[in-house]
């Protein structure tokens, strides 16, 4: 047995579908648990979920705690929050993994609060090595390397938690690596009991309306995306059109959706979605530091702009630097030509 | 009735932006170079205040935790609308994290005593976080509802808000006292010109001090009189020290923060090997071609 607590990470789920952040954690998790000598271990709350366990399984969990119970089903703060209070009082998890989603970050400072740990928002790494603390003159062996950017993405930081534990996190999604399942592979499954009162489920749901993302950028393996260069709602045609050619799914910048040319669910970057396709075409996208931090890990990137200056040309692998009215015609007859 | 509401807002550098100037050679961020501006999301969450006190009657007070200058975004605040507005400063505050920032904030509510709402914006843009809101509900008690996007109503024991979700926006209904967290959902009300007028001459106790010549607060008679003509005006900007709102001093500032920074580095643009194209009909053709060829394109 070892000393330490284990690592656990909170399953996010919407009607029985877990989100991919939370496989994404759950590979990362393995990684700093085998590195600690620890379980991996699920955190799993709704109704009639348990099939959920057999996926937390394959991806690398070697518990899951299951707790099922009608008011945990929809998501509100409170109960969540309650439930995962009890279970790390109980159990004493040395880390816990929230996807820096909606859900994660208003539960994550609820517990971390309650719990008087420290809690750090948005991480794009995580690692476990030793931290001297030159201003107390203290040193902690194996603590979480807690790393993400700050001032709008313009330094990196990395955070240490030195008080009570859990070390608590929330990661920004599409960064971290989902390892294939192991098909076959089983672990324990734990049911808990969430011991609820009035006070917990004080707010009610009145109406909840949701509908699936119209677009998978996340899955996608060539993005072609448009920026404010594009000009207009009615040429955005131009990037559908190169996208369709390539076999490609269509992303934007803020400045895009913003300007109202094309709905958020394809938004690229710090408020949108981090992507990491093969091959990834910015087309009269000026590239923010906002936007760079959701596409630079792109395999390769087509940077085109008007302006030689763009920062957007310092991350690209290929810059054309043109009126990209005349570009993207080039670049379909040309692709058509080879194909 | 009348409500009471608290809103809590920051002064941050303006982020959005950041020039080359701003980051120093050791890669930290020059604040100095930066313009301090009212955070974005918390001037959402004041305009839901006052829309609140257009509709339902409010007694608007707005708090900062910062050094003296955030005074100007108090001042600002006041200028659109609010009616009451609290510097909590301190240099023990000084390097607080999420959760001793939440800490001090929680103090400062207590002090105050009976309120109805405590409103936030979601985010600070220095930092991004979204915590400090969540975690001073905790604090407090309270019930918390995230990104409120609209209040649909507010009665004397509940509120019924509509607020973001992934993928869509739920209506959710939460007894009395609560804490908001509010999202770019609304268009802030700009200062007006006549509460301009009005409140430029309001201030903290530190700044009639330096007004009259005095290094610091004290109970001179003039600084006496002039306190209480302003407060008498409504232009008296409190001024509260950890002391002051009782806040236990290992909760507070950097020794009240779990979260120590280890390293700090500046962003560096990848830099990858970089070709340029020539927008010629040739010059597509090749690249398309290495693209192919290399498998990045099918």
């Amino acid at each position: 047995m070892s000393k330490i607590g284990n690592v656990w990470i909170f399953i996010e789920q919407e009607g029985g579908n877990i989100a991919d952040v939370s496989l994404e954690l759950v590979s990362k998790g393995r990684e700093l648990a085998e590195r600690l000598g620890v379980k991996t271990e699920a955190v799993l709350l709704g109704d009639k979920i348990e099939k959920c366990a057999e996926t937390l399984y394959e991806y690398g969990c070697d518990t899951v705690y299951l707790v099922e119970d009608k008011r945990l089903e929809p998501f509100t703060v409170l109960p969540y929050a309650k439930v995962i209070i009890d279970m790390v009082r109980e159990h004493k998890p040395n880390i816990l993994l929230f996807g820096a989603t909606p859900k994660g970050r208003e539960l994550g400072p609820r517990i971390a609060s309650t719990k008087l740990a420290g809690l750090t928002a948005d991480c794009t790494d995580l690692k476990i090595d030793d931290f001297d603390d030159k201003v107390n003159k203290k040193s902690y062996k194996d603590k979480l390397m807690q790393i993400r950017p700050a001032f709008g993405g313009n330094i990196i930081a990395t955070i240490v938690n030195t008080w009570d534990d859990p070390q608590i996190v929330t990661v920004r999604e599409g960064v971290m690596k989902m390892n294939e399942p192991v098909k076959g592979r089983k672990g324990k499954l734990v049911k808990v009991k969430a011991e609820l009162s009035a006070e917990d489920t004080i707010i009610k749901v009145i109406e909840r309306v949701r509908k699936e993302k119209s677009v998978n950028l996340k899955g996608a393996q060539i993005i072609v995306a448009g920026g404010y260069g594009v000009g207009s709602k009615a040429n955005f045609k131009l990037i559908y059109q190169l996208a369709e050619a390539l076999g490609g799914t269509v992303g934007a910048s803020r400045a895009a959706v913003d300007a109202g040319w094309i709905n958020h669910d394809h938004q690229v970057g710090q408020t949108g979605v981090t992507v990491r396709p093969k091959l990834y075409i910015a087309c009269g996208i000026s590239g923010s530091i906002q936007h760079r931090a959701g596409m630079t890990e792109s395999k390769k990137i087509i940077a085109i702009n008007n302006d030689p200056d763009a920062p957007i040309l310092s991350v690209a692998h290929y810059g054309i630097v043109g009126d990209l009215n005349e570009i993207i015609p080039k670049m379909i007859k040309a692709y058509k030509a080879k194909v | 009735m009348s409500y009471t509401i608290i809103v809590f807002v920051k002064q941050v550098p303006d982020t959005k932006n950041v020039t080359g100037q701003a980051m120093k050679p050791d890669g930290t961020v020059n604040r100095a170079a930066l313009p301090a501006i009212f955070n974005p999301e918390d001037l959402n969450a004041l305009e839901l205040a006052l829309q609140l006190k257009d509709r339902y009657g409010a007694r608007v007070i707005v708090g900062t935790m910062g050094p003296p200058p955030a005074t100007a975004i108090l001042r600002d605040a006041l200028y659109r609308g609010a009616d009451e507005a609290i510097l909590l400063t301190d240099r023990a505050f000084a390097g607080a994290d999420t959760l001793a920032t939440s800490y001090a904030l929680s103090c400062c509510v207590k002090k105050l005593g009976h309120f109805d709402l405590i409103l936030c914006g979601r985010q600070a843009i220095d930092g991004d976080t979204a915590q400090v809101g969540p975690q001073l509900a905790e604090k407090c008690h309270l019930p918390q509802v995230s990104y409120v996007e609209e209040v649909v109503s507010l009665d004397s024991k509940k509120i019924v808000a509509k607020r973001a979700i992934e993928g869509g926006y739920e209506v959710l209904e939460c007894p009395l006292p609560a804490l908001l967290t509010v999202v770019d959902a609304n268009e802030p009300r700009p200062p007006a010109a006549r509460r301009i007028m009005k409140c430029k001459k309001a201030k903290t106790r530190s700044e009639l001090a330096k007004a009259h010549g005095y290094a610091n607060y004290t109970d001179a008679e003039v600084l006496v009189t002039e306190e209480e003509a302003l407060k008498a005006k409504g232009l008296w900007i409190h001024e509260w020290t950890a002391a002051d709102v009782g806040a236990d001093p290992n909760r507070i500032g950097l020794a009240g923060s779990p979260t120590k920074v280890k390293m700090i580095e500046s962003v560096v643009l990848a830099g990858a090997d970089f070709k340029k194209v020539e927008p010629s009909e040739e010059g597509i053709h090749k690249l398309i071609h290495e693209l192919i060829e290399d498998h990045t394109l099918g």
